[in-house]
């Protein structure tokens, strides 16, 4: 049985590892080597990092501590923050790592993320759409860490992307970052029924009842979190924990 | 002498992520793409990701298509083929409808999925590889082990007796075919835990 990824999102900000609440309020986590040792003992299926800071500082993600994360990593991961350019895909790649994640980028020029498909394979691509519902309750693509509006809804965006060949849309509620009250269910499910390319859920994950949900009604391909595994507990004591064998199995097969 | 493995490096896609893994199991691994070395070496592994003409296209621009035609079809020295690197063996891809090595007589489709709702192309997770027939190379690996997938495209075997493993994706279709020396894989062993690095391991010992 096909059983969807369970990614722990690692955010990079100065070389150590951060969490957000809604995109602010950034919380000291560790350090992003020691992460990916524990996740590898703990067996996660992929694992995610995003510098946050990358595009806003108009630089990319280090090439070395790609290069240590490939060293360390038994799973694929995926990189993202800051790509705008052909050469840093080939970099990163070369470097260790399965798939980029273009995020700002991919909205300022659409077909950037054609050029990059065309040239490493879509399923080396992946997109990040970041939402944000206005004070009309709608929701928006935003770009650069959440500070500027596009035009997109997210339901035309990930067409686009489709079309522009990206091999998976990552969709992340910027409102529920950080929550732990569950995901935005209806903005994931309306994305999955929208695009026939894979749909990661990402933000407000909270328990392992959450990421059922988006696998359940919001059709998710693969279930993002941050908070849900570096933290513990109702303090939020920083404990860097995974799902076993177990308890994912119970929550693919109810 | 020991045997040498070469992992063939032909620019499409994360070389890196298969070499550190086969450093784990055995230190005779090189990764060329000089015709001289592969024809030196023992083994061959021939990873990729990507687009299939493109591939082809990289392989005959790099003059080691015959080299590992004769090596491989001739000598018959054990190759091993992941992912795109697997789908190369066959006649021929949608992905471009060019020809590949023809060594399975297969060709290589486009994954046809009714339920796109429930069934995302590419095919991108963790899914169980149901054993079709014995092989050393599945050796002390369980019945119905999980691998990471990533591919749009998948086998349509001529022959039955080529299929080593099939998993199912709304449908079933070949994750894995065997025929005599040689060895190919839709999954990515490399990152696929420990039941991946049983995989090669095996192919280390066959």
């Amino acid at each position: 049985m096909f059983k969807p990824r369970i990614i722990p999102v690692l955010l990079l900000r100065d070389n150590i590892l951060v969490k957000s609440v809604r995109f602010a309020k950034h919380n000291y986590i560790g350090d992003p080597i020691n992460a990916v040792k524990l996740f590898n003992d703990l067996e996660a299926d992929e694992l995610v990092f995003l510098d946050i800071h990358a595009t806003k500082d108009k630089r990319a993600i280090p090439i070395y501590i790609i290069k240590e994360i490939g060293e360390e990593a038994n799973m694929p991961f995926a990189i993202g923050g800051g790509i705008t350019s052909i050469h840093q895909i080939k970099q990163y790649i070369k470097a260790g790592a399965e798939k980029v994640i273009i995020g700002s980028q991919a909205a300022i020029q659409p077909d950037f993320v054609f050029h990059a498909a065309e040239e490493f394979g879509s399923s080396t691509i992946a997109v990040c759409i970041d939402v944000k519902k206005n004070i009309l309750g709608k929701q928006i693509v935003h770009t650069h860490n959440g500070i500027n509006k596009t035009n997109y809804s997210p339901i035309e965006f990930a067409q686009l992307m489709q079309d522009k060949q990206a091999g998976e849309i990552i969709i992340q509620s910027i409102d529920r970052d950080g929550t732990m009250k569950g995901y935005d269910i209806e903005l994931i499910q309306s994305i999955s029924k929208q695009v026939t390319i894979p749909v990661v859920a990402l933000g407000g994950a909270g328990s392992l009842q959450h990421l059922q949900q988006a696998f359940t009604y919001g059709y998710a391909n693969g279930l993002a979190a941050g908070s849900l595994f570096v933290y513990h507990g109702s303090n939020k004591g920083v404990l860097i924990n995974y799902p076993n064998k177990t308890e994912r199995n119970q929550i693919f097969t109810q | 002498m020991p045997q040498t493995i070469a992992i063939v490096d032909y620019k499409m896609g994360n070389i890196h992520s298969v070499y550190k893994k086969m450093l784990h199991i055995t230190s005779n691994i090189i990764v060329t793409n000089s015709a001289e070395e592969i024809a030196k070496a023992d083994k061959i592994i021939l990873p990729g990701v990507g687009h299939f003409a493109k591939a082809m296209k990289q392989i005959h621009e790099l003059g080691i298509f015959n080299t590992l035609h004769e090596h491989v079809s001739i000598k018959q020295k054990p190759i091993l083929g992941i992912c795109l690197g697997m789908q190369l063996f066959a006649n021929t891809s949608e992905e471009g409808n060019v020809p590949g090595f023809g060594w399975i007589d297969a060709h290589v489709k486009r994954f046809e999925i009714s339920n796109t709702l429930q069934y995302k192309t590419p095919h991108t997770g963790w899914n169980e590889a149901f054993l079709v027939k014995d092989s050393n190379i599945m050796n002390n690996i369980e019945e119905n082990t999980p691998f990471y997938f990533v591919h749009s495209y998948h086998y349509i075997c001529n022959h039955q007796q080529d299929i080593l493993l099939q998993t199912e994706y709304e449908y079933l279709f070949t994750s894995a075919v065997e025929k005599n020396n040689i060895f190919g894989v839709q999954f990515h062993p490399e990152k696929s835990h420990e039941n991946g690095t049983k995989l090669l391991r095996n192919f280390v010992k066959i």
